[in-house]
């Protein structure tokens, strides 16, 4: 009989409360998921109270200032601070998005909620452990594979048209904002490739100066790596940059149906 | 602390590269391909490296848009760093430049076109054709406005298709010197909270800038020279730290980068009066002249009460004349950066901008392959052994007191491969270790473990926002001996204030407030040395601007600055001659007014 009920330690508790300094004017409560591998409690949710006022726009910025000013112990990744860097992933409001790029004033009224990505394993507070979507991503080999050798003392040509191809799949930043906000990812993370990762695998296949797309699609043609996406388009809805993971997904499938009727 | 109160993981490479931004991930791919047993240890997934922010493209001299020629190139980077390059090393990188992006073009780089298919290339500032003389070049390789993103994310394709180990969020504390040699680095796993000894033959630091010295930059959180900390720590001297690139176009108050490339396209600034003042300051170039000095006439134009905005205090960059689909296809990362930063339309108002640092021209002294140099007696090209470096870490120099836009992604891939090149030719693949000495790795492990327990009175991040703040008044745009002589002593003051640092995480895992205290130290120190270098520099020189020494002293200052910092804190001074001879490709620029 499986066991569906989960382990004693990974109920979420209430934690602590840390009151705004006298004499804030806009104040405005952060609720932020902590856990500390060292001390075996539960997770907790810590209430931040921070006078947005007097602090940046960004979610991040709000992060920094309690780091800086409240509690130097909380953990988050962060690095570029302008949404190219991906590092600042997280589920804020209820939605995963960057935290450097999330507008404090764009999340709905009350305190603000703020978890790591969802079901991912957590190292600590808010960084999750992201080496299986690494390894996912050096699983579809993602680098030009030719056959034909390029010109020697030139680039190879690629029209404006094919180039074009690229665009919605090359800016992607592998923050993993989509892939962990996938229920299909969710539940079957470690066979199905999930959305970011196939939307890179796209990004080869499309590419004009590729030469491996046969390969490519042979190593998606399983029930899991690609099918297991259902069209449940959360990828889309939250990616921080705009993409569109789950057309992409779409096109493949395409390929995989036009490729067994030619 | 006991001796055995860590347990240390050990590790034995022929090579092992710090650092997987543009230059780090070159380099290791590089070394893995030469057969080398090679690790790459950083402090961040390679992905999330500083590369990545690059913006406006890469220089090489590919004539795909008009006429050009490496020897051009050659010129104006010579000229744009008013004469304190090394010649010899920017011909080889101008001349490796062409072989450089086709090599990145193969990866699968995924660069604009021109309408017959080849790489696009946009003009960008300082680069000019027939030796100065003629119309701006064509000469910066783009992906869009965001080059560095799709040749890091190439760099790291490839180096995956390599057989190269990465060791992903390990922090490096210490290199691993024995009499003059460095034989190795240890490391922090943030994951695991183990320490690590990584032996090498070759220890190739690609570690970046330092740009969080300062209150506001354009560089990232991630940006704390932790390279030249860990030199500094060794006795080494770093070189010419005083030329700080402030990049005209960061957004007034977030501080994010607007490429250059926004002019490349045909953007403009303007001033209060609605004036393009750059036709004032610079007729050839106008808009496109070198950053250095666009910096300084946005500096003088907001000092002389025209700046923009309710404070006049900032300035506007135009580009609304360049019709939506232009912007959409040429600028869309910045058009997202404006909206989101400053909440500019692009395609109908100009974006609020003012300069902002950027780049860290000085850094470790190296020669044209990598290796760190010294100066020992009368040799000012000691090699030391076992020690490279690469990127804005080092100071080759090929940017001199200035670097022209689009320069910095063409150092990263140059030198990269011209590391991993000179290890192949000086590392024996898979040769003994010596043992270490004793006591090799005590100053590092104490080092950690008091900062780790340290129970001072001041947290990490107000010793931090002094250090910023007292870098953003005194080592500004503009400075004179009395602005720099008090930021010396207040920068001493709060160098000396970390001896009182609080440390509240004590956990061996993810304790990124040690992390973020470690990263302090390294750039406490850095700072000491760009205020002191600044201070001692008596004379103006590309990004050095002086009010009391307004011009050029060839006589005096043509010479690189090396510095040492003591454990104190106190700054000593060294020079090493400038290389104004080249190899051979093209003549030497003797030395002139530095005009646009």
């Amino acid at each position: 009989m499986a066991e569906f009920s989960l382990p004693k330690n990974s109920k979420v508790t209430a934690g602590k409360h840390h009151p705004a300094k006298a004499g804030a004017k806009q104040v405005r409560q952060f609720k932020v998921y902590r856990w500390n591998p060292d001390d075996g409690a539960n997770p907790r949710t810590d209430t931040f109270e921070v006078d947005v006022g007097n602090c940046g726009p960004m979610v991040l910025d709000a992060l920094i200032k309690i780091k800086n000013e409240i509690d130097p112990t909380l953990t988050f990744r962060r690095s570029c601070r302008e949404g190219i860097c991906g590092s600042c992933a997280m589920n804020i409001d209820g939605s995963n998005t960057l935290a450097c790029t999330k507008s404090i004033g764009e999340c709905g009224s009350g305190e603000v909620k703020i978890y790591p990505l969802p079901h991912m394993p957590v190292v600590k507070d808010l960084v999750p452990d992201l080496t299986r979507f690494y390894a996912q991503y050096a699983s579809i080999r993602p680098w030009i594979r030719t056959q034909s050798a390029p010109p020697p003392d030139q680039e190879r040509l690629q029209s404006k048209d094919d180039r074009a191809k690229l665009d919605g799949l090359y800016e992607c930043i592998l923050c993993a904002c989509c892939s962990t906000s996938c229920p299909s990812y969710w539940w079957n993370g470690d066979r199905y490739l999930g959305p970011a990762i196939l939307l890179q695998a796209y990004r080869w296949i499309i590419d004009s100066r590729d030469e491996d797309a046969g390969d490519r699609l042979d190593h998606l043609e399983d029930p899991f790596r690609l099918y297991r996406c259902h069209t449940i388009m959360n990828c889309t809805k939250t990616c921080p940059k705009g993409l569109n993971p789950a057309k992409a997904i779409a096109e493949i499938k395409k390929l995989m149906v036009q490729r067994r009727t030619l | 602390m006991a001796k055995d109160a860590y347990k240390i993981v050990h590790h034995k490479y022929d090579a092992v590269v710090v650092g997987a931004g543009g230059a780090g991930l070159r380099a290791t791919m590089g070394l893995a391909a030469k057969g080398l047993k090679t690790a790459c240890i950083t402090k961040v997934f390679p992905t999330r490296s500083h590369t990545v922010a690059a913006q406006g493209g890469m220089s090489a001299a590919l004539a795909n848009m008009g006429a050009d020629d490496w020897r051009w190139h050659f010129f104006d980077t010579v000229k744009g760093s008013d004469w304190l390059g090394d010649q010899d090393a920017i011909e080889y990188m101008c001349r490796e430049a062409i072989p450089a992006v086709i090599e990145l073009e193969h990866y699968g780089v995924p660069f604009s076109r021109t309408e017959d298919g080849k790489i696009y290339q946009r003009p960008f500032g300082g680069m000019t054709t027939k030796f100065g003389e003629g119309p701006p070049a064509q000469r910066t390789c783009a992906a869009a406005d965001r080059t560095g993103h799709a040749i890091l994310h190439t760099l790291y394709q490839q180096s995956l298709k390599h057989d190269a180990r990465f060791y992903i969020e390990y922090f490096a504390l210490d290199l691993i010197m024995d009499n003059g040699v460095c034989r190795g680095v240890i490391a922090w796993d943030l994951a695991e909270g183990t320490l690590h000894v990584f032996r090498a033959h070759a220890v190739i630091l690609a570690t970046g800038g330092y740009g969080r010295a300062y209150f506001s930059a354009t560089s990232a959180h991630t940006c704390t020279g932790d390279g030249g900390g860990m030199v500094l720590r060794a006795g080494l001297p770093l070189q010419d730290m005083e030329f700080v690139q402030f990049h005209p176009t960061g957004i007034y108050g977030a501080g994010c980068l607007i490429t250059e490339g926004v002019r490349g396209e045909g953007g403009y600034l303007t001033n209060a009066k609605g004036e393009r003042f750059m036709e004032r300051y610079a007729p050839s170039v106008k808009d496109l002249a070198p950053r250095d000095m666009v910096s300084r006439c946005m500096t003088i134009e907001i000092r002389e009460g025209r700046g923009v905005g309710a404070e006049n205090d900032h300035i506007h960059l135009h580009l609304e004349h360049l019709g939506a689909a232009t912007i959409h296809e040429k600028l869309p990362g910045i058009a997202e950066s404006a909206r989101i930063f400053a909440g500019v339309d692009v395609t109908r108002e100009p974006i609020p901008v003012i300069p902002t640092v950027h780049y860290n021209m000085g850094g470790i002294p190296t020669n044209y392959h990598g290796e760190v140099v010294t100066k020992q007696g009368d040799n000012p090209d000691a090699v030391v052994p076992g020690l490279f470096a690469i990127g804005e870490a080092a100071c080759v120099s090929v940017h001199g007191a200035n670097r022209l836009g689009s320069n910095s992604l063409l150092d990263l891939v140059v030198f990269g491969r011209a590391v991993a090149n000179r290890c192949g030719d000086v590392v024996k693949p898979g040769s003994n270790h010596r043992e270490l000495p004793g006591d090799a790795l005590d100053a590092s492990l104490s080092n950690f473990d008091r900062l780790r327990h340290a129970k001072g009175g001041t947290p990490t991040a107000d010793i931090r926002m002094n250090m910023q703040r007292t870098m953003q008044r005194d080592a500004a745009v503009f400075r004179t001996g009395e602005t720099l002589k008090n930021g010396c002593t207040k920068m001493s003051e709060v160098f000396a204030s970390f001896a009182d640092v609080k440390v509240s995480d004590r956990s061996m895992v993810w304790n990124s407030d040690l992390v973020e205290t470690l990263e302090l130290q390294n750039l406490l120190g850095q700072a000491v040395a760009t205020i002191y270098s600044a201070e001692n520099r008596t004379e103006s020189r590309g990004a050095h601007a002086r009010e009391d020494f307004a011009s050029r002293d060839d006589v005096n200052w043509m010479k690189h600055t090396l510095v040492s910092v003591s454990d104190a804190g106190s700054c000593t001074f060294d020079y090493r001659p400038v290389h104004l001879y080249t190899q051979g490709g093209v003549d030497a620029v003797p030395p002139k007014e530095r005009k646009y």
